[in-house]
């Protein structure tokens, strides 16, 4: 469980984070949905600890995660896989040695099972006989299913996935949607999902927070969102044409 | 003012976490040999291209400055030796090398930024700076000193083959003035410029790229910059070593 009390983030004078609480749970795809630029990443940067947070406290269980130093912060990350927007691949590397590379760093894994645990964790997100492959030569939806490979290849519990879907077309975004679920439920993982994707949140929403201007305005999950009385969360639910058809036509 | 001492300090933070405990010392190995390959042995043409001619204009040009016949003429090797090892092969191929792998260095590590390589690496927990930044350091440092010996070694034989070929000097004058009144000291001060010079090189650029914010434009800019910070710090620090050493 990841529990998030009263988080604040500035950038000089630029209030990202106002005073966000939550809660988040294992074995759940817990998302947090918001417009571009309404500090959804930044939320989630601070989750993980690459952003220093301003004010409140970031729990890991019972591990209070804000204040540890590197060494600290370095235990809870070997727990940790994150699906990056633009996948972060090490271009340097092919597909094999990217997933190895955790292995390689953390472990004392024999060559042969480190291997093994690579083609597993390929043959887990689809992909097969790409292992040579480097990242330059993979589609957008094979560079995401590598990043996620990457993301597991230690057994994390906890998985970050920010924007999932950014760049890909609907059914590969169902792919992977569908991929995370999974995943988080075979792993026990508390998984926290960025997105901005409708397909994504009635796919996976177990747990939503809806974040505006840096503030929580709504937490939910995909079957409360649609009858939600929140002006902003309908205004972000409801932006295109046809959903607002969907939803007149169901009244 | 305050964005210099800003920089400065960064930098200074910087070299403290790429001092630090590696992680796990295979690994290092493995990328110090990636860096061997990439920054050392990648540079062996163009060093040894560029000395070839450089030998070969300084015999030539020491050749046309020295006509009296009051001058010996194994003053021609004599001369092209001194400056090939005093100054050529280690501050010029110095200046050189802050150009190709200085934006390269500050090129590869700003594109790992900006496309969250190094927020990946330490979402995994490991010390990004170390683990990207120490192989390089450690690399050029140990191989520098043989691009400059290989320089030192090509600079001198362009100068006796254009020199001969040209008919300025004959080949025994060359090499009986390559011989003349030679300092061995001057290797080892050619060699301790180099090692302080790669060192400058590769953690000015890498503190360029490392700290990139924003996108392609930033990166091509902070490639410049690690160019012409590298550059500046090798004059300056040519200038305090020289004093130091040959004083």
């Amino acid at each position: 469980m990841i529990s998030a009390e009263h988080i604040s983030k500035s950038f000089g004078d630029r209030e990202v984070l106002k005073d966000i609480s939550a809660v988040f749970e294992p074995g759940k795809t817990n998302l947090i949905i918001g417009k571009s630029g309404s500090g959804k990443t930044v939320f989630l940067k601070c989750l993980v600890g690459l952003l220093e947070v301003d004010e409140g406290t970031i729990r890991y269980d019972d591990i209070m995660f804000t204040g540890l130093d590197f060494r600290g912060k370095k235990e809870i990350r070997k727990e940790m896989g994150m699906l990056f927007q633009g996948s972060a691949l090490f271009d340097s590397m092919t597909v094999e040695e990217n997933i190895r590379f955790p292995l390689d760093m953390f472990t004392s894994m024999s060559s042969e099972e480190k291997l093994d645990r690579v083609n597993f964790c390929l043959k887990r997100v689809n992909i097969v006989n790409s292992n040579s492959l480097f990242p330059s030569e993979l589609s957008g939806g094979m560079k995401k299913r590598v990043a996620i490979a990457r993301a597991i290849s230690l057994n994390p519990r906890f998985l970050f996935c920010d924007e999932p879907n950014s760049g890909l077309d609907p059914k590969t975004s169902i792919v992977i949607d569908e991929l995370i679920g999974e995943i988080t439920v075979e792993m026990n993982m508390t998984t926290i999902v960025n997105t901005h994707d409708m397909n994504s949140v009635m796919e996976n929403g177990e747990k939503i927070i809806f974040i505006e201007e840096g503030e929580k305005c709504w937490e939910g999950n995909k079957n409360e969102i649609l009858k939600s009385d929140c002006r902003l969360l309908n205004e972000f639910v409801f932006a295109n044409a046809l959903a607002r058809q969907l939803k007149d036509s169901s009244k | 003012m305050f964005k210099f001492l800003s920089g400065f300090g960064s930098y200074w933070m910087l070299l403290g976490k790429v001092f630090s405990k590696p992680e796990k010392h295979s690994i290092y190995y493995k990328q110090t040999m990636k860096e061997l390959i990439s920054l050392g042995l990648r540079s062996i043409g163009i060093v040894t291209i560029i000395s070839f001619f450089m030998g070969a204009v300084i015999t030539l040009q020491t050749a046309y400055n020295t006509e009296n016949p009051i001058y010996p003429t194994y003053l021609i090797g004599l001369g092209a030796r001194d400056s090939i090892l005093l100054e050529f092969s280690s501050t010029i191929v110095a200046l050189i090398l802050a150009g190709k792998v200085g934006s390269n260095i500050a090129s590869e590590i700003g594109t790992m930024r900006v496309t969250e390589q190094i927020d990946a690496l330490e979402l995994m927990g490991v010390n990004s700076a170390s683990y990207i930044i120490l192989p390089k350091v450690i690399a050029t440092v140990i191989f520098n000193p043989f691009l400059t010996l290989i320089s030192i070694i090509t600079g001198i034989m362009g100068g006796w083959i254009i020199g001969t070929s040209a008919g300025v000097i004959t080949s025994q004058e060359y090499v009986y003035g390559i011989q003349y009144a030679f300092i061995p000291y001057y290797i080892t001060y050619a060699i301790i410029k180099t090692i302080v010079f790669a060192f400058i090189i590769t953690t000015v650029s890498s503190h360029q790229g490392y700290y990139v914010e924003g996108g392609s434009l930033e990166v091509g800019r902070a490639s410049t910059k690690a160019v012409v910070y590298s550059s500046i710090s090798i004059l300056l620090f040519n200038v305090i070593l020289t004093q130091l050493l040959l004083s």
